[in-house]
């Protein structure tokens, strides 16, 4: 076996020497480290290290945006294909990672129709293939229970953690091999982050997982794998337990023992 | 010392200038709501006798004669305000979502958005003469259609810098969430910017309709006039504004009375229209 082939196993994407420019700022610097299939890897750093834009470069959602610039290589697998490549389709991207924002942003549509849009755009038009689709992502997002009898009615009648367990459902239900989390529970209250942090562990045996958080607890709690980041850079990556309790880099202990950040 | 006595005084004037300043406003208002309803009562009680069921489905008797209505007016001005609508509110929804959506990082939808912002207050007349010397010039006699068209380029910047500013109320966070699920550009604006703004939009079309039914000189250079009941918009057609215009201009006493009736349902027609408007965004 090659090196590469060999290094790829259990590698869902493999990013390698990353660069990202916003206009003339260069907010990512030459970041390499891989997302392990079907574990939670946790990006933390103090505010404005750049682990969003990192985060947001996996959906290419800065195409959106004027005078975004990726370098760099970000291997999605099995295909191999680089993500970030100017050939690659970033609507191809987008419907095999999904995405769960900071703030809860239900559409404004119904509990029924916010699940199945992401069903819709891929084509599904099978009125009973969509009510079981989004039933189970109900289900899967520990939902279901709570709206089951108010399906149509509007998402904004829903509590704010409850949204962004809709959110969770919305973005699940088209069955997408990556799930972004981009400080998914800063918005909440201890209770609906409970439930949260609870289901994303539970949706780690069905997909790969990236979360963005700024609570180190969180991520001690439920991640396999730590990136930590520091104004642009990757400080350290590794297994959680070891990024906690015995880090490398200096720079990786001050912040997680709260000297700064 | 003296230091409690000259902060009870600072109060005090503090105190009596909100008060005068409060009552100048009141006044102001008054002032403006005065003629408001001057110029209503005005028109109901000179309205209100000469309205009869005669007004709204007979054709004018020639003139001197008594009896008559205003059917072809009525007619007309629903003939030309409609066409107006049809043709100035998609195109200005069009130009709307082009300004916000389709333009956002665009230099020329920047300008483009400048100019239509200050077509708001273009003055109606100028308008008119331009479609008279584009449209009715060359075809070389007034029409109806012409007069909607004048009347769609008036409604249009209305409608189109709403439309735009309601898109720019709806957060990016919900186009993100659209995106991130793998929609193209026109599925974001549809499914979401569009059905997200839809009230605000609606409203900005009641809007424009509101500004041009009350519309007359561009209707004097287009659709003109016409003393028959008319249903082609490539004939002159008569038009509530502008039959108003020349009844109460005009030497007959039975024509005074017809153009007070017109007004009155021409203004109830409009406040009708802004009641609606108002009603609708206030349940957004």
């Amino acid at each position: 076996m090659t090196k590469r082939a060999m290094e790829k196993k259990g590698v869902k994407i493999d990013v390698r020497n990353l660069n990202f420019y916003y206009g003339s700022f260069h907010a990512l610097k030459n970041i390499t480290f891989p997302v392990y299939e079907r574990k939670i890897t946790a990006i933390i750093g103090p505010s404005g290290c750049g682990k969003t834009t990192l985060l947001r470069c996996f959906n290419r959602m800065h195409d959106l945006y004027e005078g975004a610039r990726y370098e760099g290589e970000a291997i999605l697998y099995p295909e191999g294909i680089n993500l970030i490549g100017k050939d690659v389709d970033p609507i191809l991207v987008r419907m095999r990672i999904g995405m769960v924002f900071q703030k809860p942003n239900p559409f404004p549509k119904s509990i029924f129709e916010n699940v199945a849009y992401g069903l819709k755009l891929r084509g599904v038009k099978d009125k009973k293939v969509l009510r079981e689709k989004v039933e189970k992502a109900l289900k899967d997002a520990a939902l279901w229970d709570e709206v089951k009898d108010r399906l149509h009615e509007n998402a904004y009648a829903l509590s704010g953690g409850q949204q962004q367990r809709l959110c969770i459902a919305r973005a699940i239900a088209p069955e997408p091999e990556v799930l972004l989390l981009d400080e998914p529970t800063s918005a909440l209250d201890p209770i609906s982050t409970a439930k949260i942090e609870e289901l994303i562990e539970e949706l780690k045996k069905k997909l790969t997982i990236v979360i963005v958080t700024h609570n180190m607890q969180q991520a001690a709690r439920i991640s396999d794998f730590t990136a930590f980041m520091y104004m642009g850079e990757l400080v350290e990556f590794g297994p959680t337990e070891k990024l906690f309790t015995k880090p490398e880099k200096k720079l990786t202990e001050d912040y997680i023992t709260g000297r700064f950040g | 010392m003296g230091g409690k006595g000259s902060l009870e005084r600072a109060v005090k004037l503090r105190k009596l200038k909100s008060t005068f300043f409060l009552s100048l406003s009141f006044l102001t208002a008054l002032y403006g709501l005065f003629w408001l309803f001057w110029i209503l009562f005005d028109v109901f009680s000179k309205g209100l006798p000469n309205l009869s069921l005669e007004l709204f489905i007979k054709d004018p008797a020639p003139p001197g004669e008594e009896g008559g209505g205003l059917r072809h007016a009525f007619i007309g001005h629903a003939i030309v305000t409609s066409l107006a609508v049809l043709i100035g509110v998609p195109v200005g929804i069009a130009a709307g979502v082009f300004f916000t959506e389709y333009g956002r990082f665009s230099k020329l939808a920047e300008f483009l958005r400048t100019v239509t912002d200050s077509l708001v207050s273009l003055p109606s007349i100028i308008v008119g003469t331009l479609v008279y010397a584009l449209l009715v010039k060359p075809v070389g006699h007034f029409y109806g259609l012409s007069g909607s068209v004048a009347l769609a380029l008036l409604m249009l910047p209305v409608i189109a810098v709403t439309t735009a500013q309601m898109l720019k109320l709806v957060p990016d966070s919900l186009r993100e969430a659209a995106y991130a699920l793998g929609a193209y550009r026109w599925q974001v604006i549809k499914d979401v910017s569009l059905a997200a703004a839809k009230r605000g939009i609606l409203t900005g079309v009641i809007l424009g309709i509101a500004r041009i039914t009350g519309e007359t000189a561009p209707l004097l250079f287009t659709s003109f006039n016409n003393f028959f009941t008319t249903f082609n918009p490539l004939e002159p057609m008569a038009t509530l504004t502008v039959t108003i215009f020349i009844y109460a201009t005009g030497p007959y006493e039975e024509w005074h009375a017809q153009a007070w009736a017109a007004a009155l349902v021409l203004t109830l027609g409009t406040l009708a229209f802004f009641v609606l408007a108002k009603t609708l965004l206030r349940r957004g």
